[in-house]
């Protein structure tokens, strides 16, 4: 017996985050660490509970032992419910045969039954590797009211990162005309975030469509896609649908790259000019949930020096940390010293050690004496030119006295 | 029968409330911020979780009302069980008890009915005030093997009758049985303090607590002074770090035992997590102008001054220009921009917009909870 639900989230988790790949060779991308203490699913996660959403889909395929691990039951978001809650989704096996899912869009087709059961009006899907804070009950709300088929929030982007996202061009009405992923020539600069509100009905229509129209294609050795943007997205403006974009003013950040990953990280030291840009963790009226992992608070040692900062609990500081992300549990020994970098959960970085500009992943250690990454100022080429952010993977570990230069990626012990 | 059906774990959250009644005026002992992000309640239950005890009660007294909050379902202790899990045991009204427990005698007599039905075979009591990370199990075994009716966990340290006040001593043979049971002895030196905590046969305790009359309600005098010869009693040494509350100064030296790391490892052992409620705070933000040493931070602070020597809990805000040092900030606390706050306990939700030094009586000042400092 499955009561109605008005709203049914899905969450697209599956990815492989290919682009992270140093940080994602065992985990999904989903659940890589961001912020100190979060990971980046705690974000859709903590917004669908915050709008009101108590029944969300998570569909997950590519290394989901942690992902699976860290959701459980859903407790930490409030997702532990008798009638909806969290619900991990992972492909499965049926009479006809069994098939990992092929494209977005297939992964919630495979998932009809699931929807179904709660009967919703509205289904919004969400992506896991997007930072920022959104009620998506007000989203719904402009869905309604438009008397939409399909509503995508979009975001306003400088003119020139436009080229970078995929384009809606709309009219006054923010009724969307046109969609180009990727657009060279861009025609607007409202950015799809990947975040959708369909009306079930029509959703379910087009999903089984496209599955059709696809597997027809396959059959015939033509190209086939089972995708949102590209395919569902696509066919609904070519049938003349009702389209809207929902423009969001808030802070915003893809997270699918290293470069991307440790800006926004950056981001929550030094906020950005525009007020309404700015990502608020201490706001109480909509925290930000996570799993706890029952640390003690952080202990900053005698000859600490720490400066523009953010250190999550169960971290040890005698070193010199300036202008980066600490995560729960990560150890600086004296004379250490790190700046603008972002080191993930249970790190520890040995004296004298130095890390500048970088990443450092989950339970790594950075061996004595040993230095990675270099600032733009201190190792910028002939030209001018800087490398770039260094990345240490996760549980490496790094020899004392080693060195990993800018753009440098370490995956395996040195 | 599975290990853990045949013990019970009963927490006496409200004993010994009266010695620090500045923390206690709005709360329990077992309410008591501590560390930083704990309450004192939380080792307690942790001992009883990392022990594998799930069966547990909690008594208590008066002022509960921030215990239950703080417990809740005893979720974040894994304790919201079907089976088993979390049994908060505040005081009823009887026909012949008005509800105010006088002793630990006094509320097992209470809740008796109860802990009749229960299938444990063994219950472990433990108090707040005392707090240490311990297993119980070698305790149990040599329980077993002793074939004791109640065993008494100590720890040899060094005993001061004024600073310690409020201590049980006791005197054991060679064999390890206590002869002798005190309270705040004359003779200081190396002691065998209690700590409070024990293990007792459930036939045993249902024989003390039939043939007690209403008058008796101190376990400690009835059953471990009065009939110390009768019952087979013995002494359980317990060599971890622990930490006795009996007044405000104890409670901050406790605090302030945490800035060593030794303690520190002692009090949170990697493999025994101390448990407590989650409180979803975004981590600490250092500011530009943070200067912080020797200091323990939980998540929520926002740091722009100068923390030194000090307890930070949840959500404390250190103003710029402000120094912060030798001091214990519990949740919530503001210190406005250039504010010097030395040596001060301030209870949750203080606003400091002036400078705090350090009183003459105590040594250190206490701020009530929600006290405003004005310029």
């Amino acid at each position: 017996m499955y009561t109605k639900k008005r709203v049914v989230a899905m969450l697209l988790a599956g990815g492989q985050g290919s682009r992270l790949y140093a940080l994602t060779k065992n985990v999904a991308k989903p659940a890589v660490p961001f912020g100190g203490k979060y990971r980046l699913i705690d974000f859709p996660l903590s917004n669908c509970t915050n709008s009101g959403i108590d029944t969300v889909g998570v569909l997950t395929q590519y290394q989901p032992l942690v992902l699976n691990e860290y959701i459980g039951n859903g407790q930490p978001w409030d997702l532990d419910k008798n009638n909806g809650g969290v619900h991990v989704l992972p492909p499965y096996e049926t009479q006809a045969g069994a098939s990992w899912y092929e494209g977005t869009a297939n992964a919630i087709y495979q998932n009809i039954r699931f929807i179904q059961r709660y009967n919703p009006d509205y289904v919004v899907v969400l992506g896991g590797d997007h930072i920022y804070k959104m009620d998506y009950s007000k989203m719904v709300e402009f869905h309604m009211q438009n008397n939409a088929d399909c509503t995508i929030s979009v975001i306003d982007v400088p003119k020139s990162e436009a080229s970078r996202f995929g384009i809606m061009i709309c009219d006054e009405e923010k009724k969307v005309i046109d969609f180009v992923e990727k657009p060279k020539e861009p025609k607007s600069t409202l950015a799809s975030m990947g975040i959708y509100v369909f009306s079930w009905d029509k959703l379910k229509q087009y999903l089984e469509e496209n599955e059709k129209e696809a597997n027809l294609k396959r059959d015939n050795n033509e190209p086939w896609s089972k995708d949102f943007g590209k395919d569902i997205i696509t066919s609904m403006l070519r049938d003349g649908q009702r389209l809207f974009a929902y423009e969001f003013d808030g802070y915003w950040k893809d997270v699918g790259t290293l470069d991307s990953l440790w800006e926004a990280n950056l981001d929550l030291i030094s906020p950005p000019n525009n007020e309404n840009r700015r990502l608020d963790l201490y706001d109480k009226s909509w925290k930000v949930y996570s799993r706890s992992n029952y640390m003690p608070p952080q202990f900053i040692g005698d000859d600490a020096e720490i400066k523009k900062s953010i250190i999550a609990e169960g971290s040890h500081i005698e070193g010199s940390v300036d202008y980066s992300v600490l995560f729960s549990g990560v150890v600086v020994e004296p004379g250490a010293t790190v700046n603008y970098s972002v080191i993930m959960p249970g790190t520890v970085i040995k004296a004298g050690a130095v890390v500048e500009y970088a990443i450092v992943g989950s339970d790594s250690v950075i061996g004595e004496n040993a230095r990675i990454g270099s600032s733009p100022e201190k190792s910028r080429n002939d030209a001018g030119e800087w490398g770039g952010i260094a990345v240490v993977g996760n549980g490496v570990t790094v020899s004392p006295g080693s060195v990993v230069e800018p753009k440098q990626i370490i995956g395996e012990n040195i | 029968m599975s290990v853990r059906n045949d013990y019970l774990g009963l927490i006496f959250a409200s004993m010994h409330d009266k010695d620090v009644h500045d923390l206690t005026s709005k709360r329990t002992m077992g309410s008591i911020p501590f560390g930083g992000r704990y309450r004192l309640i939380d080792f307690s239950l942790s001992n009883f979780v990392n022990s594998g005890i799930t069966d547990i009660g909690i008594i208590t007294k008066s002022n509960y009302g921030s215990l239950l909050d703080h417990v809740g379902s005893g979720r974040d202790w894994d304790l919201a069980r079907k089976k088993h899990g979390l049994r908060l045991l505040p005081p009823y009204v009887q026909e012949d008890q008005n509800g105010q427990y006088k002793g630990r005698l006094d509320a097992l007599k209470n809740i008796w009915p109860l802990l009749e039905h229960s299938e444990a075979k063994y219950i472990i009591c433990t108090n707040c005030d005392v707090i240490t990370s311990i297993n119980f199990h070698p305790m149990i075994k040599q329980h077993i093997a002793t074939e004791a009716d109640i065993t008494l966990v100590y720890q040899k340290t060094p005993y001061d009758k004024e600073k310690d006040n409020g201590a049980t001593i006791i005197d054991m043979d060679d064999n390890g049985r206590v002869t002798e049971v005190r309270v705040t002895p004359n003779d200081s030196g190396e002691q065998n303090m209690w700590l409070e905590m024990l293990i007792i046969c459930k036939d045993k305790l249902k024989e003390i607590v039939l043939n007690s009359s209403p008058g008796d309600f101190s376990l400690t005098k009835y059953a471990l002074q009065d009939r110390i010869a009768q019952l087979k009693v013995f002494g359980f040494e317990h060599t971890g770090h622990f930490m006795r509350i009996n007044n405000l100064h104890s409670y901050y030296d406790a605090n302030m035992q945490l800035l060593d790391k030794d303690i520190r490892d002692a009090m949170f052992p990697v493999d025994h997590p101390v448990y407590t409620k989650v409180g979803d705070s975004a981590p600490v933000k250092y500011g530009y102008g943070a200067k912080v040493k020797n200091s323990l931070i939980a998540d929520g602070c926002i740091i722009e001054g100068t923390v030194e020597n000090s307890i930070l809990f949840r959500g404390v805000q250190v103003g710029k220009g402000s120094v912060v040092k030798d001091s214990i900030i519990m949740q919530g606390g503001m210190i406005d921009d250039d504010c010097e706050v030395i040596k001060a306990i301030a209870d949750k939700n203080v606003k400091i917009l002036d400078n705090i030094g350090p009183g003459k009586e105590l040594g250190f000042r206490f701020l009530p909870k929600g006290s405003y400092v004005r310029k």
